[in-house]
């Protein structure tokens, strides 16, 4: 053996075996995670793989996702070049492309040589990229990336030294099917003596090894961890709309929310380790948008630094040395109190994460941590906690009131067998002045298509949404279970909501609690009316120019798009004008996730920036179909002093303006 | 050392109707609380046991369902509760109540010093403030109303100096122990209970204390006891207000007519 192969052999063994150490010590702390079944259903679940891993379907919805598609396959190609470079130089002999039969091992040549020169494209462009154009939340010219991508260009350098090198000395039996190295063999190469080539040949050889190698062991230490982790996170990805919280099971004992990262289940942390840092969710977020601190991105970022600093010390049993939740002083790896509750729940972080980490169910069970063990929550929370067990609604007004705004509407109880729908009135739709407008429209919808429905009058409790996207399941939980045992008693199968928020926590999560109800939001019931004609529109009632606001628990957390939009188009012949973000992308009213009930101290105000990007599609009436969002919008558009010009609407109002 | 805190079992009054009829209240099914202003009572004990150590036992007269308003003060952080209920208890009034309360405190100090007794500033529903004062004058304790902050205590030297908040005026006071100190609402902010903290006291043991434990004589307590009469409830007239201005569309001029209105009645000057 040459003294050359003995020092690769070394060099080749240490590289792997500290790859190896670090993925072992990495990987490890992701099983001091609780349990979390995520292995069933694996049909589907390579179906994701190949879709968002391999098709990085949700990489490419980004103009410059491109690059990254290119970089992701020129990488998968040159995994089985590399491999058969790193086990020939091990053993020459045995192992080298030609050896294979020539049809394959020209083919192959040709192919590396074609990936190669695609791969350090693509990674030029990223740096120019990164370097010129960048859009904020990329997080520009960072050392991580510097790093990563001066490596591959490297490496990619190196492989044409090394291949032109052969060329250049007649080597290469492939030569012909080598165009790139060819042609830098010929343009740089050519006279060179024999000597220098062998030297220069070996050169490059040996940068391409060390730089490989580098590169292998410098992945574990990054975001770049993401190379090994995206794949099978894309697999582990839920597998359901993340539109719930788990129950938690309230025996003595147990611990409620999670207070130290062993708490989290090991999904939760192996989505810390799968996080690429491409902002993306960032760059969604209302709450960052709005400047304040929280990040989801970063979020996710502590949580992976959290556990590596706490996770060998749990492995040992030992005191952790950095709290999960801090006090904002902290530098790395702690999350800040106030952080955790500037989040609205919106899910527009989920929808745009290419490798579907999962980031408000963190946040969540981090407040249950601090609402269920420390009763530690901005201090206005009380109140409503307290209003809440009391007097079952967030004002804490007498359960009596509930049927107040009846006395202006022609209401029957709910009776099984005689009425078809419960109308599940709402907290705000039956209690706050506004939204009982939207209630009294809605009864007058149902009443002209004839439709049978009932309420439950006094006997109506919250639905608790808040209480759970607050962290405080407990409450949840009774409230939750007393809901179900009144609709099993009472007989309801068919539910009508107004509030989106009441919509998907009894459509669900009351199905945690065994409760199957059909459970309609009242776009989709007014929509299908006017579908099927039950519903008779006079199109004079015009709204003028409507803009529509997606509701984040109508859209994003029960895909319902485009019921609303339908039903507008029926009654002002066009479909409404969008705003920059809608859909999937829609922007927070700033009213989810329980943040009704908080101040919004710190930051721009969410529902104001929406606002303002509503204004600037000129509307006359801004179009929703919540009771948050009425809100947020009518408090925003007086800030903006334009409440004289521009209405806000209920979908059931403007439909119920058109009724003939 | 004790701290006992009184609490008591009220009907949310917000949710309680007179009956036009008898003129009594309609108490079926309004839901129990405990008194707001107990809560307070309950909260300051509570600090006083993380300031000061004190073993926090809340005790309460009523019906035995009174026993839901207890397992909240355990699962606030109250170490041990009695309930005191028997029918001969039953339609006490202040002078009853301050008595069974007093008798029972007395018990509770033979096994444990008693530091101070802690009382809500009044109840929602009687609104008399007299419980408080009722209990430190028939156990000759110090009386301390209308207390908003405690200042310091010194359990060796027992002497508790406190602020309390009149109309017009906030004046210290420094009293020796025992002592009964009513708070008033603004004395502190209570406490949310922690999730595990509900779990426990879910199946704690609430001591019961009925007559045959406490051998009062049944002329002293209870209705029988009592020394005044309800004759009639009833709400009392409220004035009809009026409506000024459009505050909706026009409010400058709403608050102009609202201004101009209280300075003409003297409520506010210029
Ligand atoms: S759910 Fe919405 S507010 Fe919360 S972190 Fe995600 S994007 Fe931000
Ligand atoms: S959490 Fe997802 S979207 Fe956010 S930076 Fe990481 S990979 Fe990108």
């Amino acid at each position: 053996m040459s003294p050359d192969i003995v020092l690769f052999a070394i060099v080749l063994v240490a590289a792997i075996a500290f790859f190896g150490w670090s993925c072992f010590r990495r990987f490890r702390l992701v099983t001091l995670g609780r349990p979390d079944n995520r292995f069933h259903d694996i049909g589907r679940r390579l179906g994701n793989t190949l879709l968002y891993a391999f098709g990085q379907r949700r990489v490419v919805s980004r103009p410059f996702g491109v690059n990254h598609l290119v970089l992701h396959w020129c990488f998968l190609i040159l995994l089985a070049a590399n491999t058969e470079f790193l086990l020939g130089g091990l053993f020459p002999d045995y192992i080298s492309l030609s050896r294979l039969p020539d049809g394959a091992y020209h083919a192959l040549a040709f192919i590396f040589d074609l990936v190669s020169i695609l791969a350090l494209l693509a990674v030029c462009a990223a740096l120019i990229r990164r370097a010129a154009f960048t859009n904020p939340y990329i997080g520009g010219l960072s050392r991580d990336s510097v790093t990563i991508l001066g490596l591959v260009a490297v490496l990619m350098v190196a492989f044409f030294g090394m291949h032109a090198g052969e060329i250049a000395q007649g080597s290469e039996a492939a030569a012909r099917y080598m165009p790139v190295s060819g042609y830098v063999a010929a343009a740089f190469l050519a006279g060179i003596p024999a000597g220098s080539l062998a030297g220069l040949i070996g050169f490059f050889w040996w940068l391409h090894a060390v730089v490989l190698l580098t590169f292998l062991n410098y992945l574990p230490y990054s975001k770049h961890m993401h190379i090994m982790t995206a794949i099978p996170n894309c697999f582990f990805k839920s597998l359901v709309r993340v539109n719930t919280q788990p129950r938690e099971e309230f025996k003595k004992g147990n611990i409620f929310g999670v207070g130290q990262i062993d708490q989290f289940t090991w999904k939760g942390l192996f989505d810390a380790y799968s996080c690429t840092e491409c902002g993306r969710c960032s760059d969604a977020c209302p709450a960052t948008f709005t400047g304040k601190p929280l990040d989801p991105r970063l979020v996710i970022h502590d949580i992976k630094a959290n556990l590596i600093a706490n996770g060998p010390r749990l492995k040992r049993k030992v005191a952790t040395v950095l709290p999960l939740i801090g006090n904002g002083q902290e530098r790395e790896g702690s999350v800040a109190e106030e952080v955790i509750w500037e989040c609205t729940t919106c899910g527009a972080c989920l929808e745009v994460c290419p490798v579907f980490i999962e980031h408000f169910p963190r946040i969540i069970d981090m407040r249950r941590h601090l609402v269920e063990m420390q009763a530690r929550f901005p201090e206005e929370l009380i109140t409503f906690f307290e209003h809440m067990e009391q007097r079952r609604n967030p004002w804490g007004i007498a359960p009596a009131e509930r049927t107040k705004w009846t006395a202006e509407a022609e209401v029957s109880p709910f009776e099984a067998g005689t009425t078809e729908y419960l109308l599940f009135v709402g907290c705000a739709g039956a209690f706050d002045a506004r939204n009982r407008r939207t209630t009294l429209a809605l009864t007058r919808i149902l009443s002209a298509a004839g439709v049978s429905w009932g309420i439950l009058g006094r006997d109506e409790i919250c639905c608790g949404d808040s209480l759970r996207r607050l962290g405080n399941e407990f409450v949840f939980d009774r409230m939750a279970e007393e809901n179900v045992r009144m609709f099993a008693e009472r007989g309801v199968k068919k539910v009508i909501t107004q509030c989106p928020h009441c919509y998907s926590t009894l459509k669900n999560d009351y199905r945690q609690y065994g409760a199957e109800l059909e459970v309609s939001h009242h776009t989709e019931l007014i929509n299908n009316l006017i579908k099927t004609g039950r519903l008779k529109l006079d199109k004079a009632g015009d709204p003028g120019k409507v803009v529509f606001h997606d509701s984040c628990y109508l859209g994003r957390y029960n895909g319902v798009y485009e019921a609303p939009r339908e039903a507008i188009a029926s009654v002002t012949g066009q479909r409404p004008v969008e705003m920059t973000r809608y859909r999937e992308r829609s922007f927070c009213c700033g009213g989810g996730g329980g943040r009704m009930w908080l101040e919004e101290r710190l930051g721009r105000h969410i529902n104001v920036t929406r606002v303002e990007e509503a204004l600037q599609a000129e509307p006359g009436t801004v179009c929703v179909c919540c009771p948050y969002c009425t809100t947020m919008f009518e408090d925003g558009l007086k800030d903006k002093g334009v409440e004289g010009s521009v209405r806000v609407l209920d979908l059931a109002e403007i439909v119920a303006g058109a009724l003939k | 050392m004790l701290a006992v805190a009184c609490v008591k079992q009220v009907p949310d009054t917000t949710q309680v109707k007179v009956d036009p009829v008898t003129g009594t209240l309609i108490r079926e099914g309004v839901p129990f609380i405990i008194n707001p202003f107990d809560t307070h009572a309950l909260e300051e004990s509570l600090r006083l046991k993380d300031r000061y150590g004190l073993r926090v036992v809340a005790i309460s007269m009523g019906p035995p369902n009174t026993e839901v308003t207890l397992r909240k003060a355990l699962a606030l952080g109250a170490d041990d509760t009695v309930l005191l209920s028997d029918r001969v208890f039953g339609g006490a009034d202040t002078l009853a109540t301050s008595m069974v309360l007093a008798e029972a405190i007395r018990r509770l100090a033979r096994e444990e010093e008693v530091a101070v007794v802690l009382c809500g500033r009044q109840t929602i529903d009687g609104d008399t403030a007299q419980v408080g004062p009722g209990i430190a004058t028939r156990l000759g304790y110090s009386q301390l109303t209308l207390v908003d902050r405690i200042e310091e205590m010194d359990l060796s030297a027992k002497q508790v100096r406190v602020r309390r908040k009149l109309r017009t005026r906030s004046e210290i006071v420094a009293a020796p122990l025992p002592a009964m100190i009513a708070v008033t609402r603004e004395a502190n902010r209570p406490r949310y209970p922690r999730v595990p903290m509900r779990l426990a006291a879910e199946d704690a043991v609430v001591t019961l204390w009925d007559n045959q434990e406490m051998k009062l004589d049944e002329e002293t307590v209870g209705l029988k006891g009592s020394t005044t009469q309800v004759r009639r409830i009833f709400s009392p007239e409220r004035a009809k207000g009026e409506i000024l201005g459009d505050g909706l569309s026009n409010p400058e001029e709403a608050a102009q007519l609202l201004v101009g209105r209280l300075i003409e009645k003297g409520l506010l000057n210029l």
